[in-house]
């Protein structure tokens, strides 16, 4: 079958094939809507790093002298909500998975394009009235929304906050749903369970955690929000309700939440992990049933959240004791990614660089989480920097550092263009650097006793030096963030053109043109071969220019 | 790719006018568009799950004030809306099986009907709402709730523990009746598309998704219907 061409001679592709606002608004190719996600996204991530460069501002010194105490609160507030909800959850499956799942299993799009288009239109509506509340003087709940302080004591925009991320929330189960589907239903002939690339494995499991999980938050904020407008009480111990069932609705979620952020990131490094080590991976089945294990198990860890919140002696241990299983299979994937390296054939390209920063990132998050998850440190520790640390590792350690190694590796399928090399480590360094500066401190902190969400530390001056390492190392993650923005646009325009397959990298997404025609396949693939089949790839990586 | 003159085999399949280009085969289309309304259902569940399960610890806590609330409520028309929301899986399950059968006819009665006793349900459910407004049992500062506990005449009712009660009643049942407005706004479209002869033998998977749906909605009120309405029925 012909190549499609158009009538300037080029290769049609997803993204020449129609140009025009409209041929993205009203667009249903699961590429596009990838790449409208894209955009959103990094929006989104930009106003909530700058949130959080105004934090580190304010306590570069130990007197509350930036902003007020209200400010301050909105500050850490809105970082929170809007880097949860409005980056970190919807980042790697909404963009890359968006993007690859289709492509990976051999389908020429989701299971149901308009669906997927409706959750970007859902996310934008959540968005705008994120955008709203922020410009309207902002929310200071925490991004917790913590009852009764959100029912009956403040008086900033609880309610439109609310709205924003249950409307957000429903852009999250519309994705996951659709993945479900698509990867029962829209599987190649051949392409059996047994040889699904593993980043479709973690996208499953993160489904199955959003789908169950995301709409027990969308009716704790909507009694919320009707408490608040109504007076209900159903949150409000003075009316007889319980402050604790809304910490236990809240966190059912958003602990299993983690896992939204985390196992999609688990499924970029194994990708990453075997291509530039030229192996297979170690333990295919393993890893696989580990991803459905931190699915299924991080459903059932909610309450380490609430240790010294009141709840029972005899629940806390449950909770705690379930807490140190998640750290099984988080071992088993790190384990059996090293294995993976173990006399492998090991470059050291920009997306490796993110990979290894993200196994030793999330390992040691993985560990003071253990720490958490014991009740006698926890009671230490609770609602202190290292908390704060702690969580930073496995969401901006892990996470994001995950996706942007996702970015570079996929980068050359998504755009075409290949991005430039010696910027790419040079961010990826300053990223690794500037994340440990920033947050390492911060474990030091907490343990010595600095409580999270304090604006003014001036009866303790001896925290001063650490938080202005910290400070230092947010301005040097800053610039790591700003450099792959920088380079990623300058490589639409005047990046080298990418071959197909430019790290000589398997499985079938690197088997289709560099950007992918509309319907990703000119003919319907069939396939014979295991994932990760790298034994019988005999070119290694090319060289980096 | 359908300009393509070699697709003669794409060109085949995409004779029946209602397979989606991305499938391969109709079986496809309604495994995915089938798995994908279940699955849907299984979010549902957790969403009104979250609810069910605020009730569960209120009602533990609030054991005779939540049978005073339940005992204010109208169990005939409660009753009543039950056998309509009955009746209307009937009609759609029939609905289902003439559009397999190709009864052109059929499919929009059944479906009109279902329409029909879905608003008969919406109609009762507002005049048990304006009787709840009328006595002042709706949640807010003009909230009133005289009386005692059943069975024990010298407990007065606590006015915030019944208004929990109130509070759950409204979210829950106003919840269960959105659902049910959106149910008859879908069968309103598939109507349309059936009056258009839209569906048959070959294909049916709307009729039936939406079904699956209405279905689910009738569930969650089999439910809502003795934990709201029967909980104190013994004398």
């Amino acid at each position: 079958m012909a190549t499609a061409v158009l009538e300037s001679g080029e290769r049609e592709t997803y993204l020449n094939k129609e140009y025009g606002i409209k041929s993205w608004l009203l667009t249903v190719d699961h590429k596009r809507i990838a790449l409208l996600y894209l955009v959103s996204i990094t929006f989104f991530f930009f106003i909530g790093g700058f949130f959080a460069l105004l934090i580190r501002l304010e306590l570069l010194t130990p007197a509350g002298d930036l902003v007020q105490a209200d400010t301050y609160n909105k500050l850490f507030t809105m970082h929170g909500q809007v880097m949860v909800f409005f980056f970190l959850i919807p980042a790697v499956p909404a963009v890359l998975g968006n993007f690859l799942i289709p492509i990976m299993i051999g389908a020429k799009d989701l299971a149901f394009p308009r669906v997927n288009l409706l959750s970007w239109y859902l996310y934008i509506i959540g968005g705008a009235l994120m955008l709203y509340t922020i410009l309207n003087g902002g929310v200071d709940t925490g991004w917790t929304f913590y009852t009764p302080l959100s029912t009956e004591f403040l008086n900033t925009h609880v309610v439109t906050a609310g709205l924003a991320i249950f409307v957000a929330g429903f852009s999250s189960i519309l994705t996951g749903l659709n993945f479900v589907v698509t990867t029962h239903r829209m599987r190649a002939p051949g392409m059996t369970w047994s040889r699904l690339p593993l980043f479709v494995w973690a996208h499953y499991a993160t489904s199955i955690i959003q789908l169950l999980g995301t709409p027990v938050l969308a009716i704790t904020l909507l009694l919320v929000v009707c408490e608040r407008l109504f007076h209900l009480g159903i949150f409000n111990p003075a009316l007889g309700g319980d402050p604790l069932l809304f910490q236990h609705l809240f966190w059912f979620y958003s602990h299993p939440a983690v896992y939204i952020m985390i196992l999609p990131g688990m499924g970029i490094v194994s990708e990453i992990v075997c291509c530039f080590s030229r192996k297979r991976i170690f333990g295919y089945t393993a890893m696989a049933l580990a991803l459905l294990g931190i699915a299924v198990v991080g459903f059932l860890v909610w309450a380490h959240h609430m240790f010294v919140a009141g709840i029972s002696l005899y629940a806390a241990m449950i909770f705690s004791l379930l807490s140190y299983f998640v750290a099984v299979p988080s071992a088993i994937k790190v384990f059996n990614w090293t294995s993976t390296m173990y006399k492998g054939s090991i470059t050291y390209q920009t997306p490796m660089l993110y990979a290894f920063g993200f196994i030793g990132l999330f390992t040691m998050g993985g560990l003071t989480g253990l720490f958490l998850a014991s009740l006698g440190i926890d009671v230490h520790v609770t609602d202190t920097y290292f908390v704060v640390a702690h969580f930073h590792y496995i969401m901006v350690g892990g996470m994001v550092m995950a996706y942007l190694g996702g970015m570079h590796f996929w980068w050359p399928k998504i755009s075409g263009r290949m991005y430039p090399e010696g910027w790419g480590r040079l961010a990826a360094l300053l990223v690794f650097v500037g994340f440990n500066l920033t947050f390492f401190p911060q474990f030091i902190l907490g343990y010595m006793g600095m409580p999270r969400r304090y604006w003014d530390y001036s009866h303790s001056p001896e925290f001063q030096i650490l938080n202005v390492l910290s400070t230092a190392g947010a301005t040097v993650l800053a610039v790591g963030y700003v450099l792959p923005m920088i380079y990623f646009l300058w490589s639409m325009r005047y990046g080298k053109p990418a071959p197909d397959n430019p790290w000589n990298a398997a499985g079938l997404e690197w088997m289709v043109p560099s950007p992918p025609p509309t319907f990703n396949f000119e003919e319907q693939p069939v396939v014979t071969w295991e994932a990760y089949n790298y034994d019988e790839i005999k070119e290694e990586v090319p060289v980096a220019q | 790719m359908h300009n393509s003159p070699i697709a003669t085999a794409d060109q085949e399949a995409h004779q029946n006018p209602a397979l989606l280009h991305h499938f391969a085969t109709e079986e496809q289309q309604k495994d995915a568009a089938s798995l994908g309304m279940w699955v849907f259902l299984a979010t549902e569940i957790m969403f009104f799950g979250g609810m069910f399960c605020a009730y569960l610890v209120y009602r533990y806590w609030y054991f005779g004030d939540f049978g005073a609330g339940s005992q204010s409520l109208n169990v005939v028309l409660g009753g009543t809306n039950t056998a309509v929301l009955i009746c209307s899986s009937l009609t759609v399950a029939l609905a289902v099986r003439a559009a397999q059968l190709g009864q052109q006819k059929v499919i929009i009665i059944c479906l009109i009907l279902t329409m029909l006793l879905g608003l008969v349900f919406l109609g009762i459910k507002g005049v048990e709402y304006h009787d709840k407004f009328v006595e002042h049992h709706v949640p807010g500062p003009g909230f009133h709730f005289p009386g005692h506990v059943p069975g024990h005449p010298d407990i007065p009712i606590n006015q915030h523990h019944a208004q929990i009660f109130f509070s759950l009643y409204f979210i829950m049942t106003g919840l269960h009746a959105l659902h049910m407005i959106i149910g008859v706004g879908l069968f309103a479209f598939i109507t349309y598309n059936a009056m258009r002869r839209r569906y048959g033998p070959d294909y049916y998977t709307p009729v039936e998704v939406a079904g699956l749906y209405w279905h689910f909605v009738d569930i969650i009120w089999i439910y809502l219907f003795p934990l709201l309405y029967l909980i104190d029925r013994s004398k």
